[in-house]
């Protein structure tokens, strides 16, 4: 006899929100959201990349209109920052300067992390003797005085910019990839890739849609942190003399040349250097608060 | 201990080999040479120039000419000063890199142990916040920026001090400071996470429960475990205090082998780059090597691979 029961029929619950579960990634908002500094880090850095993209197009001088009779300047009503030595606007320098350093930044950090997440991910997964000679070689050239090389680079190679990119690249992507294959190597005796493994996943399959997306916590924070020591470097060897060529101005150009004419004018380096060290500042308060938001097992100090 | 440390000066012989030869051939493939300068030298003087220094032999026959050089412990007669060798130049101008570093490593570590001591034990306090300020702005503002900041100030606004030279001990203060507070910085962060750690730790409660003071419990107890991640760290940032000393010595003006060096790479004077490389490379892996040495005998845990 057919049953006769009518089907039960509950009522759909919605999940309410104390029932609803989080991802590592909400929760990881979540937490940053409440570290202040890093938050005030976030918005200041949103600030002065917007300024420096849009603002040029603002402001009535050119970066590299020169106004020979005016020469320096202090901050005036026209020259909101002053003006330098040739007679060129201190501000919209410093905005544009703020692109090139800013892209410098970003530029260089994006060769070291492809190179290194790569790199990284590979040594890690394979393992064994390949993982072993991958990290010798990592630490041959870690053990190298890289700052020494970049220097003879640009120098001997001249200053274009794009050399500018790979040759600091070429000096951040270590720390990466070490980071990278800890990570990758943490997560390759987890069950879920032993499952794709059976499921007859291929290696590279396996590495850049199951462990790479799962080891994104560190990899963001780190390239947080790479960026500004990426720009950093960039300054250092503008003050050398060899990074950007005049009349483009990068940040560290400019701190250079504010650090010849202090004596007279003082606020052709107090500007720049407090600029800069505020993007850094930021940059590196809104690393630290990733890192704090996404690692869930740090002590919360 | 002995096998690892001849392990790795073994390492390193192919590591230094791998820079020399990278310098070597780097320096020479590249436009200009020492003595294409602003002024044109008529070419049977360039001819005899080049062939008193070497520089006309095909290129393996110079690099197979300089390793045996080096082998000798001779690093070969300066190009850009005529009838100096670098070996002189290195003598003269090192033992000022030297003082420039050590000084300021003792600002760094003094500073940055203190307050990272400090922080750690009086966490989230004012105290706190303040030390942990102080470092991250060590962190964020370059020497280059730094260090002119403080000229302005001491040196023109105030006239404490000269603004450059190296001549009376006050001119060390300000160099010292500008590239100490920097590391000091970095040593304040690693040393307040280092003690943090320590101080949660269980032993650290039984010192407290049987009634150690705080002082004892620091210094007598905590710190060994907490100075750890410093000295992994103090290995890489002698190197950098040796090298980042090139924007000091040309912000103060002062006579050592980092601005040295910087010179010599833009007049293109192969031996005293290839010198001056070669000494860093040198110090930065021995450096390295007693950083690790001193972690394993630190630490027991810790042990040699």
């Amino acid at each position: 006899m057919p049953s006769t029961t009518p089907p039960l029929r509950t009522p759909y619950l919605a999940a309410t929100d104390d029932q609803r579960g989080t991802s590592l990634w909400q929760d990881a908002w979540h937490r940053l959201q409440k570290n202040r500094l890093a938050v005030i880090g976030g918005v200041l850095l949103l600030t002065l990349g917007l300024l420096c993209i849009a603002g040029p197009w603002f402001l009535r001088f050119s970066y590299q209109e020169q106004n020979l009779d005016l020469g320096a300047t202090s901050p005036s009503s026209v020259h909101w920052l002053g003006t330098d030595t040739l007679g060129r606007d201190l501000l919209v320098r410093l905005l544009y300067g703020g692109r090139i350093s800013l892209g410098v930044g970003l530029c260089a950090t994006f060769v070291a992390l492809t190179i290194g997440v790569v790199y990284g991910a590979v040594a890690g997964y394979v393992g064994g003797k390949t993982d072993a000679v991958m990290m010798r070689l990592v630490d041959i050239i870690y053990a190298l005085p890289f700052t020494i090389f970049v220097i003879l680079l640009m120098v001997f190679f001249g200053r274009n910019i794009i050399l500018l990119f790979v040759a600091i690249g070429a000096v951040e992507w270590l720390t990466m990839a070490r980071i990278v294959r800890s990570q990758i190597m943490s997560l390759k005796k987890m069950e879920f890739i032993e499952a794709a493994r059976s499921l007859g996943l291929g290696n590279r399959r396996i590495i850049f849609r199951h462990l790479l997306p799962n080891a994104l916590g560190p990899i963001i924070v780190y390239t947080t942190l790479t960026i500004p020591a990426v720009m950093l470097l960039e300054a250092f060897l503008s003050f050398l003399g060899l990074g950007v060529q005049p009349p483009m101005s990068s940040w560290g150009t400019l701190i250079k040349d504010g650090a010849e004419k202090m004596e007279e004018f003082p606020w052709l380096l107090l500007f720049p250097g407090v600029i800069f060290s505020l993007t850094l500042f930021s940059l590196n308060f809104l690393g630290d608060g990733l890192r704090d938001a996404l690692d869930v097992r740090s002590a919360k100090d | 201990m002995f096998r690892f440390i001849t392990r790795r000066l073994l390492q390193a012989i192919p590591v230094l080999f791998v820079i020399i030869t990278a310098t070597f051939f780097m320096v020479r493939f590249v436009p200009g040479g020492p003595f294409t300068g602003e002024k044109a030298i008529p070419p049977e003087i360039l001819k005899n120039l080049e062939a008193h220094y070497g520089l006309d032999q095909p290129l393996w026959r110079q690099y197979l000419n300089y390793l045996s050089q080096i082998a000798h412990g001779d690093l070969g007669p300066s190009f850009k000063y005529a009838n100096r060798s670098v070996n002189e130049i290195i003598a003269d101008k090192l033992p000022v890199s030297l003082e420039l570093g050590g000084l300021s490593l003792l600002v760094a570590l003094a500073v940055g142990l203190i307050l990272g001591v400090l922080a750690a034990v009086r966490r989230n306090t004012w105290l706190d916040y303040s030390a942990s300020s102080v470092g991250m702005l060590g962190i964020c503002v370059p020497t280059f920026v730094l260090g002119p900041l403080m000229v302005l100030y001491f040196s023109i606004h105030l006239g404490w001090v000269n603004a450059s030279g190296w001549y009376t001990w006050t001119d060390r203060i300000l160099p010292c400071c500008t590239l100490g507070l920097v590391y000091a910085a970095y040593i304040m962060r690693l040393t307040r996470g280092g003690m943090l750690e320590i101080l949660n730790q269980d032993y650290i409660r039984t010192a407290r429960a049987k009634g150690a003071s705080e002082v004892r419990i620091v210094l007598r107890h905590a710190l060994r475990g907490g100075l750890l991640p410093v000295i992994s760290f103090l290995g890489p940032a002698i190197a950098g205090i040796l090298t980042g000393s090139f924007v000091i010595e040309t912000i103060f003006q002062i006579p050592g082998l980092g601005r040295e060096f910087v010179n010599s790479a833009f007049n293109r004077d192969f031996t005293l780059v290839l010198g001056t490389v070669i000494l860093y490379a040198t110090l930065i892996i021995a450096l390295n090597l007693l950083a690790d040495v001193v972690q394993v005998w630190l630490n027991p845990k810790v042990k040699f691979e």
